[in-house]
């Protein structure tokens, strides 16, 4: 990929993009969990009987008297993770995407998000890549429901080390969040030493024809996209929007303005999440035409993440053939 | 009216109860002005916030964030105006401002609201959502104990509040962790807005149930002064479980014809039927913070 301008600081280095490190995003927030506990006695940890899945196991085994079980009962969890933090503690509230978010989205909204607690809400096995347990498990609506929420900073890291930076940063800020990952290995890519900052994109490539912006483990995908796209002269520029609210508006717009359109990337419905994120920012600021790589609708089933990222349409051919649709729509 | 005070402010059964009585004058009025909100349980409450706020708790109002203070949780947030008024009463902010319950840029919502947008004193989180309140309690409870510290915690439920299945999760939460700083007290006034408890649905037997989910449970008259303030006594000194009192309560206390009658859960009263409800709650020494009547 040498015939763009790679911006080095974002990535790690010497990334072999063929053959990259793989590592869980999950476990990249259970190692910053267990770091944050060493030195600040005031970070607890909720379990709803998914510590191991989630990799909250390992800081219930450091530190049990900080790690508070509730079972499973994720809007008891909620409530509870609002208290420990009315008490000055900041509370990690953990479990899969879906019944972190839909299940108790009234105890979020009235006791989290309206109440402003400083209240972590960290999510695993989001998206299509839990595959085999099929549709109940596969949350795509996450984003959308905790994005609406006035209050709620909604986060999307796209590997292991921007999982454990964000999970870091997001303690150093007394207000709720949401921030969202994943089960399975995937390229760890990001570059633990460069900036980052709740709001502020990531551009990892620079580009003139088309800009993708991509959330999560779609950020890698998108990179894979651009190797097809290598052959074929496009220049694409590639932002990592990792904070999904408050979008960093001025990414997008700028990205419009230079580049003419935009395809966006998300493991998630199309509706509601980055891609509606993104469409509302260019109908206000900047009107570009918008392609959306994403769920379109519908829900998951099982199979393999590979197949069904193949089936629903996210994969790296996808997302290619969509910037090739996107650059034909510029005037 | 007594921001510097310590409790308690009253140590006289007397005082408590007119007090108490004041408080539902306060509701009465609040409602009056405001032509919108709830009349029944914050009347079958008063009493038992008359004892929590001027005998029993640990506070300052002055210092909503006195760092001994018990917590209160209202987990019924439609019974506000018992609490603002009372709130208002104890000194947290001044009796003028209970014009202003359910007003638009006012801080008494209609249902609490949070103290980080609305900052009205002696609210810590925002409840209206039935069920979450218990959750909190528990919550805090836990972050009291994880601090060494010994406030202690109380949740306000409602009866048919507790057809929410949030309310026994966060029960078994508290059993588990055994949770002895926290007291829940049940409004047990058999209504709620359909219709009586046990026609909504079943609850009985109530007592049973929550000594089966691990609390220590004390049955009371929520109207009787002594009997509140001693069973409070009683449920902070129960050790390694969590407690829980049945307040057995009447719906609208204190005004005949709301009285026991669940059609008066959610509405406020009219002109007339406000004038016969404060004849009937005779005026106490504290004096109304308004004479709705003066230009009528």
């Amino acid at each position: 990929m040498n015939y763009i301008h790679k911006f080095e600081n974002y990535l790690i280095e010497n990334l072999d993009i063929k053959n990259p490190e793989l590592k869980e995003s999950r476990r990249g927030f259970g190692d910053a969990i267990v770091d944050l506990g060493k030195t600040n006695p005031d970070i607890v940890v909720l379990g709803g009987d998914v510590s191991g899945s989630v990799r909250t196991d390992m800081f219930r085994d450091a530190y049990p008297d900080r790690f508070f079980s509730v079972g499973i009962a994720e809007q008891d969890m909620m409530g509870t993770a609002a208290g420990l933090a009315l008490t000055g503690k900041i509370p990690i509230a953990s479990t899969y995407g879906e019944f972190a978010t839909g299940r108790p989205f009234d105890q979020i909204r009235q006791s989290i998000a309206y109440s402003e607690m400083n209240v972590k809400i960290c999510a695993s096995h989001c998206g299509f890549t839990v595959g085999p347990d099929g549709a109940t498990h596969q949350s795509l609506e996450d984003v959308g429901i905790m994005r609406i929420l006035p209050h709620m900073t909604v986060v999307t890291p796209a590997d292991y080390n921007q999982t454990y930076k964000a999970v870091v940063e997001s303690t150093k800020v007394n207000k709720p969040f949401y921030i969202r990952f994943y089960r399975d290995n995937s390229p760890n890519f990001t570059n633990p030493d460069a900036p980052f900052k709740f709001g502020k994109s990531d551009t990892l490539y620079e580009g003139s024809d088309c800009t993708i912006i991509a959330s999560g483990l779609m950020v890698w995908e998108s990179m894979m996209a651009m190797e097809m796209l290598a052959g074929e002269k496009i220049s694409v520029r590639l932002i990592n929007m990792h904070t999904i609210k408050p979008i960093d508006k001025e990414a997008i717009i700028k990205a419009a303005k230079d580049t003419g359109c935009i395809v966006t990337c998300e493991d998630h419905q199309k509706i509601g999440g980055l891609g509606g994120a993104v469409a509302e920012v260019l109908a206000q600021e900047y009107p570009a035409p918008v392609e959306f790589i994403g769920a379109s609708d519908t829900f998951g089933e099982s199979g393999k993440a590979a197949e069904l990222y193949e089936k629903y349409g996210l994969s790296s051919r996808h997302i290619a053939e969509a910037v090739k649709r996107a650059l034909k729509r510029k005037k | 009216m007594f921001p510097n005070l310590k409790n308690p402010v009253f140590t006289d059964i007397d005082d408590l109860n007119e007090m108490a009585r004041q408080i539902r004058r306060d509701i009465m009025n609040m409602l009056l002005i405001s032509k919108s909100g709830h009349s029944g349980g914050p009347l079958g409450l008063a009493d038992i916030f008359s004892a929590l706020y001027f005998n029993k708790l640990s506070l300052l109002p002055e210092n909503p964030n006195y760092e001994e203070r018990d917590f209160v949780f209202l987990s019924i947030g439609h019974v506000a105006p018992v609490w603002y008024a009372t709130l208002s009463r104890r000194g947290f902010f001044p009796l003028e401002e209970l014009t202003t319950l359910r007003k638009v840029n006012g801080r008494l919502q209609g249902h609490p609201a949070p103290l980080k947008t609305h900052g009205l004193p002696g609210v810590e989180i925002a409840s209206g959502a039935l069920g979450q309140g218990l959750s909190i309690a528990v919550g805090a409870a836990l972050g009291l104990k994880l601090s060494k510290k010994s406030n202690h915690v109380f949740c306000i439920c409602g009866d048919g509040e507790l057809n929410e299945g949030q309310i026994w999760e966060a029960a078994m939460t508290a059993d588990h962790h055994k949770t002895d700083n926290l007291t829940v007290i049940v409004d047990r006034n058999h209504c709620q807005i359909d219709n009586r408890t046990e026609n909504v649905q079943k609850l009985e037997p109530l007592a049973d149930k929550w000594k089966a989910f691990g609390f220590e449970v004390f049955e009371i008259d929520g109207h009787n002064m002594k009997e509140v303030l001693d069973t409070i006594d009683a449920a902070k000194k129960v050790k390694g479980k969590p407690s829980c009192i049945i307040a057995y309560t009447k719906m609208g206390r204190g005004v005949s014809f709301m009285e026991d009658n669940y059609k008066w859960h959610g509405v406020p009263p009219n002109d007339e039927q406000g004038k016969v409800a404060l004849s009937e709650l005779t005026s106490t020494k504290f004096g109304d913070f308004i004479d709705y009547y003066k230009d009528k």
